[in-house]
């Protein structure tokens, strides 16, 4: 989708301010919004890439007045409501009122570590020859889905080159949905700096995003 | 005043809260309400009260969730991996041509580091790591992203104006030095491998790792000085 999170190249939003030793948690609730996240996560009742359209897939005005944890909060009562797990009645009260839905697993505290170390890849087998080889020049398709996607809007229509293959990935756009990994090839793609912004832009920067296959096409 | 300053002028307005440095828990809008607590931290309590109670997470998991990435996942993790490769020449080819057999031999890897890839600055090149969409990170070399990772204005600048964004860290590269940016659109992690300061020659591993600052295994910053660290 088209949202607010997709911010390469927008203008306005002023400089960069480092914060000199910066604390990992600017507060304790920023804390519990992660752990909560990360074992509901664990759960398996949705996908990483569904919890990331649960996050981006706002009002740009909600997107961008919310700080980030207040994002993922917002997010994970949303997901929790969606699929029936909480009520909006339980999250105005503060307390379950019914009973606990079953879920296909929780995450326990002796797992909590080995949980994180081993993380969730997403590769997977190849279904199918990869399409484009290192060197190709590619297009990233002029695009816009109202669903999740990866492929941000700058490079769309704009030709780069493969610079990388990564091998298949589960497809974020299929996941996010419910509808499958359906794991594509992904590969990175470099674009000179003046393809994405014009003439005058600096002629030293290359931008590489990591691009799925179905985002590509083959220049003319 | 120049274009720069202006923007700088206005870099936290009150509305804009991805860019401010967090959430001041007793901030002017809890004092509207004559709250101890604010709206956020309460809606915080009750879902974390409801998953409890439903039993759908594990409290003393959360205690470990969270200790993990306040003591053990961090840049200092990060940091050993640099020194290593600045020190062992083996480990360097390595870690540019295998990250994650490499970074893993250290012991890191797992959790938003599933697939990770090193990318060496040299007197030529210069890498900048960015997410754009949201906050794609190498988390177990570098902990949690900083507020400024995550933030509006460094998403927005990092793919367009690179150079610019680094005058905001204090960094100015040669006109010639070539500036690759990395934006993290998928589950592929990038850890920059930061030129080794001169004046380190013979130093420990374990010496050189505190040079190694989490913005330089970014691209944002540049390894400290010999004579900043003893």
């Amino acid at each position: 989708m088209n949202g607010a999170h997709d911010m390469g190249g927008a203008h306005g939003f002023g400089a960069v301010v480092p914060e000199p030793d910066e604390p990992v948690f600017h507060a304790d609730w920023e804390r519990r919004v992660l752990a909560l996240t990360l074992a509901m996560g664990a759960t398996g009742e949705w996908t990483l890439d569904a919890g990331r359209f649960a996050r981006e897939n706002r009002p740009p005005a909600e997107y961008l007045s919310k700080s980030y944890y207040q994002l993922w909060l917002a997010g994970l009562e949303q997901l929790l409501v969606e699929r029936g797990l909480v009520t909006p009645a339980e999250l105005a009260a503060g307390r379950s009122l019914r009973p606990a839905t079953p879920l296909r697993r929780t995450l326990a505290a002796g797992d909590a570590t080995g949980s994180l170390k081993r993380g969730r890849p997403t590769n997977r087998e190849a279904p199918r020859p990869a399409r484009f080889q290192v060197g190709d020049q590619v297009r990233a398709k002029n695009m816009h889905p109202l669903t999740h996607t990866r492929l941000p809007r700058y490079v769309r229509g704009h030709t780069g080159t493969v610079t990388r293959a990564h091998g298949c990935h589960v497809f974020p756009d299929s996941n996010a949905h419910g509808q499958g990994e359906d794991p594509q090839w992904l590969y990175t793609v470099s674009f000179p700096g003046r393809e994405l912004w014009g003439a005058g832009a600096d002629p030293t920067v290359t931008v590489s995003v990591d691009a799925f296959e179905p985002y590509l096409e083959p220049t003319p | 005043m120049s274009v720069r300053a202006v923007a700088k002028s206005v870099a936290r307005p009150d509305t804009w809260r991805m860019s401010r440095a967090g959430d001041d828990p007793h901030d002017a809008a809890d004092h509207e309400h004559g709250s101890e607590l604010s709206e956020t931290q309460l809606r915080v309590r009750a879902l974390e009260s409801i998953l409890v109670e439903k039993g759908y997470v594990d409290p003393a998991a959360l205690d470990v969730l969270i200790e993990a990435h306040e003591t053990q996942i961090g840049p200092h993790n990060g940091a050993r991996v640099v020194a290593r490769a600045w020190v062992d020449p083996g480990f360097r080819r390595w870690l540019l041509t295998d990250s994650d057999a490499a970074i893993a031999s250290l012991g890191y890897g797992g959790r938003q580091g599933e697939a990770m890839v090193a990318l060496e600055n040299t007197a030529s090149v210069h890498n900048l790591v960015v997410c754009t969409l949201c906050s794609c990170y190498p988390v177990p070399v570098l902990g949690l992203p900083p507020v400024w990772y995550k933030s509006a204005p460094y998403r927005s600048r990092a793919v367009a104006d690179p150079r610019g964004v680094l005058h905001d860290f204090g960094v100015e590269l040669p006109a010639d030095t070539e500036v690759r940016v990395w934006d993290s659109t998928a589950e592929v992690r990038y850890l920059v491998l930061p030129m080794r300061p001169a004046g380190t020659d013979g130093w420990e591993e374990a010496e050189l790792a505190r040079l190694v600052t989490r913005d330089s295994m970014i691209g944002a910053g540049l390894p400290k000085r010999p004579q900043d660290a003893r």
